[in-house]
């Protein structure tokens, strides 16, 4: 097939295979979401690419306009053509239905991850020197309560994980952690899933309200082990000395 | 018979009465009144006391929303204009081309249009906030009288040296030009004062000082040097230059697709690159510009900092990510479409770079746009373990953004530097030479911004924002400030192999420059209400809570609809003041529509100097009349 129509169909329905079925052979699937947005970009790419010219521009744009136009169109063309004419309205009539008919399948999440600390939190700092003493406390406290979940590697996978969903969060993953302040984690440790603010609610965390049993000075000792033991270093705005 | 000369000096018609009398009637009316006036005290005391009024069916908010978002973008029009208009008329003094004088000179129209709008709604504004919002402005009142006083006196002079220098252009010719340019430097300089003044409102605002001691100025000036002042100051000089860059191109734009003959479409299309390049060279250091400011905002309050970056307004990034690769991609288009349709013959030899290019810039918007926590059905995140999905999610956190960010920069300003040395051909002896080191720059470069952006993931956050993410945007700065005079010195002596042809883009073109135009006012809308709602339920950060009834945040889609809204809006306005503008235009011009087009200009042979990327000569491509 040849022209520039044929090649961005061929493009886009590569692109398609690719992200919906290979790319999950090595990783997660992708959410629709983000094959749609893909797809759309090389759509865009293809457009702006054959349209530089003059030239490009009609043989990019011509087939379709001639198609819809029926212009010069015989036999099996001019079949087609009705068809689409027919099928089009049909197909938007499907799309309001599924998008309209009651469903019990919930919406798609779109989570606040990491709301703003409250006031009382905002600009605290471990009172606790990073020695190795307290590293090494802290790392005990977190196997001891932290690590059944969040994982013996402070990845995520500790046994209990596989029943939570959103699961556990992995701290070696530079996503997570690296990107806060210690003052973020000591509150979300200590207030919990319950403790957090309604902006981006419904809230689905799991996360216990540890203040009930930890005091303080465990709650920074654990972050020091946390970061410690995933290799990560809190977002500061001093470098350390 | 009254003598004429005396003056009566009491009426005859006035009852006689005795002292006494009077006193007692006074005494009476004054003890009837004193109710009265309690009752004026009371009223005083109310309407002193009120904290905010509302405009039912419409919303205070929404009111103050709209008016002030038109405000912000006339002025930065306003304000982003006279830079390029005054460096324009440089251009043509030094150059002696008056191509260049006219051309600053019809900026400067537009900005005079505008000008009176402007200061319109600067007015109903302030109206409207004294009104709504009394005891927010009391306050305010309060801490910046004296830099109310400063910015009085800044806009009166503003606008004495804006009449002077649009009325006296054309006396101002000759040897009363220097005169003219340093009128035009006072007219920035006063522009910058209106600018950096409010600043200090808005950004006070969100990041109080306040001092308690000392004097009114003393209390003044600790509030005005609050941390975001000068990275606003800064984002906004920039971004308003982008903002007149673009806006300017869309009226060339438009103008060009009205034009009646060729000498019309010539000029408008060579305005429209002009627009689109003063566009271009100010969107390029914009990111750096915003990527600081929002340091500091992280670095004043996490609080804020997470709000904007990680907490509900974390998707509005999304959103800007969006915009601005549609202001990158369509800059590019234009530079694109520019070689293939004013350089005949060069669209083969250009076509691989493009699709590289284009490649790069897709590829870099797609990791711009992947969300940290991805839009899912809860299939979909059981699959993936959750809203971040294990490779892609790298692509939603600052490094990647960053990275990306200067790809596309540097891509762009590629663009920029092909347009620029299409259809010519070096001469010098170290061309080649010069070619290659630019080349292997260029590579380095490249891969050196994404090594820092990959390493930056195992680096603490402090580094990578102290010197990977820093070191990034030097680089690029590095190649933009090497590449250009390299360029220029190369092509002074460069052969022209094909003659620049203005006046022949297509119409896709004109509504190219059209939508980059739209995409700054949506960013800017968007951005606005951003930074405004960074505050959430505070009028003054952590100093003056909102109590109104609008004390909550709208819901992104509402505010989505005010963002169209205030862009559609300010579409109409700047249409139609540029209609009412150009209205004299119309009477002398040459041909009527309808009639035969004037045959295409000659191309001098000198008709391509150095940054503007070629004009058409003067007298064949400018407007007659």
């Amino acid at each position: 097939m040849k022209g520039p129509l044929a090649q961005t169909g061929i493009l886009l329905v590569g692109m398609y295979v690719f992200l919906k079925f290979i790319l999950p052979l090595f990783t997660a699937p992708l959410p629709a979401s983000l094959i749609f947005l893909y797809l759309a970009l090389t759509v865009a790419a293809a457009m702006i690419f054959y349209t530089m010219s003059g030239a490009g521009l009609e043989e990019f744009m011509g087939p379709i306009g001639r198609f819809l136009t029926g212009e010069g169109q015989k036999g099996v063309a001019t079949t087609a053509r009705v068809m689409v004419f027919m099928l089009f309205p049909l197909l938007v009539g499907w799309q309001t239905y599924t998008k309209l008919a009651p469903s019990d399948v919930p919406p798609p999440e779109n989570r606040t991850i990491h709301p703003a600390p409250p006031g009382e939190f905002v600009g605290l700092s471990n009172p606790f020197q990073k020695t190795q003493e307290n590293i090494m406390m802290g790392k005990g406290l977190y196997a001891a309560f932290c690590s059944p979940c969040h994982g013996a590697n402070f990845d995520g996978k500790g046994p209990a994980s596989v029943g939570f969903n959103p699961p556990p969060a992995n701290f070696g993953d530079p996503g997570t952690i690296a990107q806060l302040q210690e003052s973020y984690l000591f509150w979300r440790i200590k207030k919990g899933g319950v403790g957090l603010p309604v902006e981006g609610m419904p809230w689905k965390s799991a996360m216990p309200r540890w203040e009930v049993e930890l005091p303080d000075e465990w709650i920074w000792k654990i972050i020091m082990g946390e970061y410690d033991g995933a290799g990560q270093s809190p977002r500061t705005w001093e470098e350390e000395e | 018979m009254k003598n004429p000369g005396t003056i009566e000096t009491r009426h005859s018609w006035l009852p006689k009465v005795k002292p006494a009398s009077l006193f007692g009637w006074s005494v009476v009316w004054t003890l009837l009144l004193l109710p009265a006036c309690v009752w004026a005290q009371d009223a005083a005391t109310q309407a002193m006391s009120v904290e905010y009024r509302d405009i039912p069916g419409l919303g205070s908010r929404n009111v103050i929303w709209v008016i002030a978002q038109q405000h912000l973008l006339l002025a930065g029009f306003v304000l982003g204009v006279p830079i390029f208009a005054w460096v324009c008329e440089i251009v043509g003094w030094k150059t002696k081309e008056a191509r260049y004088d006219t051309l600053a000179k019809e900026f400067t129209k537009l900005l005079t249009s505008a000008y009176a709008t402007t200061a319109l709604f600067g007015g109903i504004l302030l109206f409207l906030l004294i009104g709504l919002y009394p005891k927010l402005m009391a306050y305010l009142s309060d801490v910046f009288f004296p830099s109310f006083i400063l910015y009085c006196i800044l806009f009166l002079l503003e606008t004495v040296t804006l009449y002077l220098y649009w009325y006296g252009w054309d006396a101002m010719q000759g040897n009363k030009k220097g005169f003219h340019l340093f009128l035009g430097f006072l007219l920035n300089l006063f522009a910058l004062g209106i600018m950096i003044v409010p600043n200090a409102w808005a950004t006070f605002q969100a990041s109080p000082v306040v001092v308690a001691d000392g004097t009114a100025i003393d209390r003044a000036w600790a509030a005005t040097w609050n941390p975001t002042w000068w990275p606003v100051n800064i984002h906004r000089l920039i971004a308003n230059v982008v903002l007149g860059g673009f806006i300017c191109g869309a009226y060339a734009g438009i103008r060009y697709l009205l034009a009646a003959s060729q000498a019309e479409r010539e000029h408008y299309d060579w305005m429209g690159y002009v627009g689109n390049f003063i566009g271009v060279f100010g969107m390029l250091p914009l990111p750096f510009a915003g990527y600081w400011l929002m340091r500091e905002i992280y670095q004043y309050n996490q609080q804020m900092g997470i709000t904007l970056m990680g907490g509900f307004l974390a998707w509005l990034f999304i959103l800007q990510a969006m915009l601005i690769g549609v202001l990158f991609l369509g800059a590019n288009y234009y530079f694109w479409m520019g070689i293939t349709y004013r350089i005949p013959g060069s669209e083969q030899s250009y076509k691989r770079p493009i699709l590289a290019m284009l490649i790069v810039l897709m590829v870099c918007l797609g990791v711009w746009m992947t969300p940290h926590s991805l839009v899912a059905s809860l299939e979909e995140a059981r699959k993936m373990g959750g809203t971040h999905h294990p490779l892609l999610g790298v692509f939603g956190v600052m490094s990647a953004k960053m990275t990306v960010a200067n790809l596309m920069i540097l891509v762009t300003f590629m663009s920029f530097i092909m347009y620029w040395r299409a259809g010519k051909q070096e001469t010098s002896g170290w061309a080649k030479m010069a070619k290659a080191v630019m080349g292997a720059l260029l590579v380095i470069a490249g891969i050196a911004v994404i090594v820092l952006g990959v390493w930056g993931y195992f680096v603490p956050a402090i580094i990578r924002i102290n010197y990977f993410s820093v070191a990034q945007v030097l680089i690029v700065l590095f190649i933009m400030i090497t590449f250009t005079p390299l360029t220029a010195v190369l092509m002074k002596s460069a052969k022209t192999m094909t003659e620049m042809v203005w006046g022949r883009m297509p119409i896709r073109a004109a509504y190219c420059l059209v939508s980059n135009a739209v995409m700054v006012i949506l960013l800017m809308s968007l951005m606005g209400y951003a930074r405004s709602s960074s505050r959430v339920h505070w009028h003054v950060y952590g100093v003056m809570r909102d109590t109104s009834d609008y004390a909550y945040s709208p819901a992104l889609g509402y505010a989505a609809a005010f963002m169209s809204l205030n862009t559609f809006v300010f579409c109409l306005l700047v249409a139609f003041i540029f209609w009412v503008a150009t209205m004299g235009d119309k009477g002398k011009k040459g041909p009527e529509r309808g009639q035969p087009a004037e045959e295409p200009a000659k191309i001098p042979m000198d008709a391509t100097p150095a940054m503007a990327g070629g004009a058409p000569r003067e007298g064949e491509a400018t407007p007659k009349g």
